[in-house]
């Protein structure tokens, strides 16, 4: 393995969760007021209507498709019986299916983005980078998959080589060489992912870290009262909170 | 009993003429900025009209507030927390900007830059969304005064249900039309059903008065609440993507202002109180089976500030003495609850509203004297109130989920009232028949006429102040926008416009006042950067000249 793999595959992942978990606490703690994905639903619905719960539903679809390829290891899908052969039909064919309804749908809503006169003057440079980084993902995901599906190419088991890797990472042991020898449509996968992630704190994406899943439990009508940290007009600034002193 | 403290409102209906001060002053005060182009904390209807926005009132269509089950339990009209959740990626229900209507300003620069010619210099409409020339369509007061006529009113969702009760007394061509008006505020509700609607948990009321705001920094803009309010008045600012409400000017409130479309109403028709509820039986009452009961529900909630049963609770309960004695002088409790002329907008969305108001009697008086009539007797005027030009049913769909028995019995408090005075102005014995007719004694219609008709300042505006020792449970929650380093909302984060950290209202207030009060000039002329309509201002940053330079900074 030379230095520059040893680069991509051995740190990066790390820069890259740093870059990630820094990045969203900080968001967190100096811009609550920007953490929202500014709906455009105001200035056309129709094609929203449509577009946007194609679009998150099949990104869910395909987040539960990762986790399970990468987080799950060949031998324990293989000791409940599952072959490799009806892993992959099953995959390939759920996987298609919520890439396609992804695709779709952010096809969609770059069309709608770009073509309704309101949504696209509400459009940042912000937002346009993040587009940038979430397509090149989610295409070159999908040539991925088509790659390891036979598609394009011979097929190729990435639950032997890139879920190995992956797991790696979060046991501090990185088996970056791994990688080295995966096919390319893989490996710039990886890179585009990485670099989604890296970019995902500076931009709307932090949105979907608000599901607010607490409003199932939480009782209907909120009340608020004395909060016994902050006094005065102004909510002290990080690092300038009161002391009981 | 859990006694708690609410601020509320009565407007007094008979004396709103339609000036819109209320909701130009509102607008300059709070929504004056992007993004909010479209939005009127207050807006004054006329009815009837389709409201703003249009037909907001048809929760068949719009699914706001809470309906009964059948099993006698609340529940959202819009759908639970399951179906919230489940249509949280494209919100079904929410209004479009065609249902308000799409901001817009004017070219006004073409006025004075256009070159030497034939013809006038025009000032085209230009959209404040697309910033495109635009056909204006519709705006926040296209049916003022009846203005469309028959075929936009007869959509007024209110008259389309009353339509086949009345079919013979709703007139809408010219003559025989009818019409008041209805300025409209958030209600600031007892069973809110934006609040419970909000996913992420950053709407709330106040445990100290009861005002319902949105905490800008936990809003994550799903719009749920612009859904689950059926009076529409929680919006979005498209530019920040949060929700926004009136805030029933609680930084004007806390410091024992009226709020600010109070105070600018000329008509003197707006009454500011505290009441004292039950928390503990808001829901039981917001759930009685028969919607007509809700109101009768909703004053039974409404606790004697005198009775000392109530008193010793709210003493337990941290109701500071300063409030209690204010709880006993409330002009909206007196116009509410020992008057009973004061009525909630709409019931039967079961959320409680805060907001009350008295039913308008006036054109009677003039429909009775053109017939030949002396307009102001009672037996006259109790006779008439059947026949009211503005239908009775009409009111009870309004303010009594359609029991016309309580507008009938209102309306003769006041006519009761009105009679009774007379005899009083013009020197004669005063015949107290027909105020005993409606359950009153001489002084009670002295007390309603002086607060009704007299309105002195200090009696209807009734505000205790916020305790200092509770300033801190009263802090401003963030409702604006700028950074460590930024004077107030004129920055821009880094993240698109509008983020970065909030600065409370009365700070950028302060500021703004304080810039003001130490400059020289009224404007700064110096140079053309003065040159602002500030209303029109899009409240895009700090346009150049409106605020002169900060002395202490130097320029």
């Amino acid at each position: 393995m030379n230095s520059t793999q040893i680069l991509l595959w051995d740190v990066l992942p790390y820069v890259t969760i740093a870059v990630f978990v820094v990045g969203m606490l900080w968001r967190f703690r100096y811009d609550k007021f920007g953490w929202t994905t500014r709906s455009s639903q105001l200035y056309e619905r129709s094609l929203l209507r449509i577009a946007s719960p194609l679009f998150h539903l099949g990104m869910l679809a395909v987040v539960a498709g990762h986790v399970v390829g990468l987080l799950i290891p060949e031998s324990w899908t293989n000791a409940v019986g599952v072959s490799e052969h009806f892993y992959h039909l099953n995959a390939v064919a759920l996987g298609a299916v919520a890439g396609a309804a992804t695709l779709v749908g952010v096809a969609m809503l770059v069309y709608r983005r770009r073509t309704t006169g309101p949504v696209f003057a509400a459009t940042t440079k912000n937002d346009k980078t993040m587009y940038v980084f979430l397509l090149a993902a989610i295409c070159l995901g999908l040539v991925a998959t088509m790659t390891g599906a036979g598609v394009l190419g011979d097929g190729y088991n990435y639950r032997e080589t890139v879920s190995v890797w992956f797991r790696s990472i979060f046991i501090l042991q990185p088996q970056g060489e791994l990688m080295a020898d995966t096919p390319l449509a893989f490996r710039v996968h990886a890179l585009a992912g990485m670099a989604l992630f890296m970019v995902w704190p500076f931009t709307r994406l932090v949105h979907a870290f608000s599901a607010p899943l607490g409003y199932l439990f939480r009782p209907y009508v909120v009340y608020r009262t004395r909060s016994a940290s902050t006094a005065g007009n102004r909510t002290p600034r990080p690092g300038w909170d009161r002391t009981n002193a | 009993m859990k006694v708690m403290a609410q601020m509320g409102m009565v407007m007094n209906l008979d004396k709103c003429i339609g000036c819109h001060t209320c909701s130009v002053t509102c607008k300059q005060a709070w929504t004056n900025r992007t993004g909010v182009e479209y939005v009127w904390f207050n807006n004054v209807e006329t009815r009837p009209g389709l409201g703003y926005p249009r037909t907001y009132e048809d929760q068949e269509t719009w699914r706001g507030g809470w309906e009964r089950t059948r099993r006698g339990r609340l529940r959202l009209k819009g759908g639970g927390r399951f179906k919230k959740l489940a249509s949280i990626f494209s919100n079904p229900k929410l209004p479009s900007l065609d249902d308000y209507y799409e901001p817009w300003t004017y070219e006004y620069d073409t006025l004075i830059s256009a070159p030497l010619g034939e013809h006038t210099p025009v000032a085209q409409p230009k959209s404040l969304i697309t910033g495109k020339p635009m056909k204006i369509e519709w705006s926040a007061n296209w049916d003022d005064d009846l203005g469309g006529g028959p075929e936009v009113i007869s959509e007024d969702p209110v008259l389309v249900k009353i339509r086949d009760q009345v079919a013979d007394r709703v007139k809408l061509d010219f003559e025989n039309a009818f019409m008041f008006y209805l300025p409209r505020i958030c209600e600031h509700c007892l069973n809110p059903s934006c609040v419970a609607s909000c996913p992420s948990g950053a709407m709330y009321k106040r445990a100290e008065d009861g005002i319902v705001l949105v905490d800008q920094d936990r809003c994550r803009g799903w719009r749920m609440c612009v859904s689950g309010c059926p009076y529409k008045k929680v919006y979005f600012n498209h530019k920040t993507g949060k929700a926004e409400k009136c805030t029933f000017c609680y930084p004007r409130v806390e410091v024992g202002m009226p709020t600010v479309c109070s105070e600018t109403c000329v008509g003197r028709l707006r009454y500011l109180g505290l009441f004292l509820y039950d928390a503990d039986r808001v829901l039981e009452a917001a759930s009685v089976e028969d919607e007509q009961d809700l109101y009768r529900a909703q004053l039974d909630l409404m606790l004697d500030p005198h009775d000392p049963e109530v008193i010793a609770a709210a003493q337990r309960d941290g109701i500071p003495s300063d409030w209690l004695t204010a709880a006993q002088k409330s002009p909206v409790y007196r116009l509410a609850k020992e008057f009973e002329v004061a009525l909630p907008l709409h019931p039967e969305y079961r959320t409680m509203p805060m907001v009350w108001y008295i039913p308008p009697l006036s054109p009677v008086v003039d429909a009775l004297v053109e017939t030949g009539h002396d307009g102001e007797d009672a037996r006259n005027l109790f006779g008439a109130i059947d026949s009211l030009r503005i239908p009775k049913e009409y009111l009870a769909e309004l303010f009594t989920a359609g029991d016309t028995d309580v507008i009938d019995t209102v309306l003769r408090k006041l006519a009761a009232m009105r009679s009774t005075m007379r005899d009083v102005n013009l020197g004669r014995e005063v015949d107290v028949s027909a105020a005993e007719a409606v359950g009153f004694d001489e002084s009670t219609v002295y007390e309603l006429y002086r607060l009704l008709a007299i309105a002195k300042y200090e009696e209807r505006y009734v505000i205790p102040a916020a305790h200092s020792e509770q300033a801190h449970e009263l802090e401003e929650l963030g409702c604006s926008l700028d950074f460590d380093e930024g004077p107030g909302m004129y920055g821009s984060g880094p993240f698109g416009e509008a983020s970065g950290m909030p600065v409370p209202v009365a700070v950028e207030n302060f500021h703004a006042l304080k810039q003001r009060q130490t400059s020289e000039a009224v404007l700064d002329t110096g140079n053309k950067r003065g040159r602002v309509n500030l209303l029109n201002w899009d409240g895009k940053g700090a346009p150049a000249g409106v605020f002169p330079p900060d002395p202490g900074k130097g320029s």
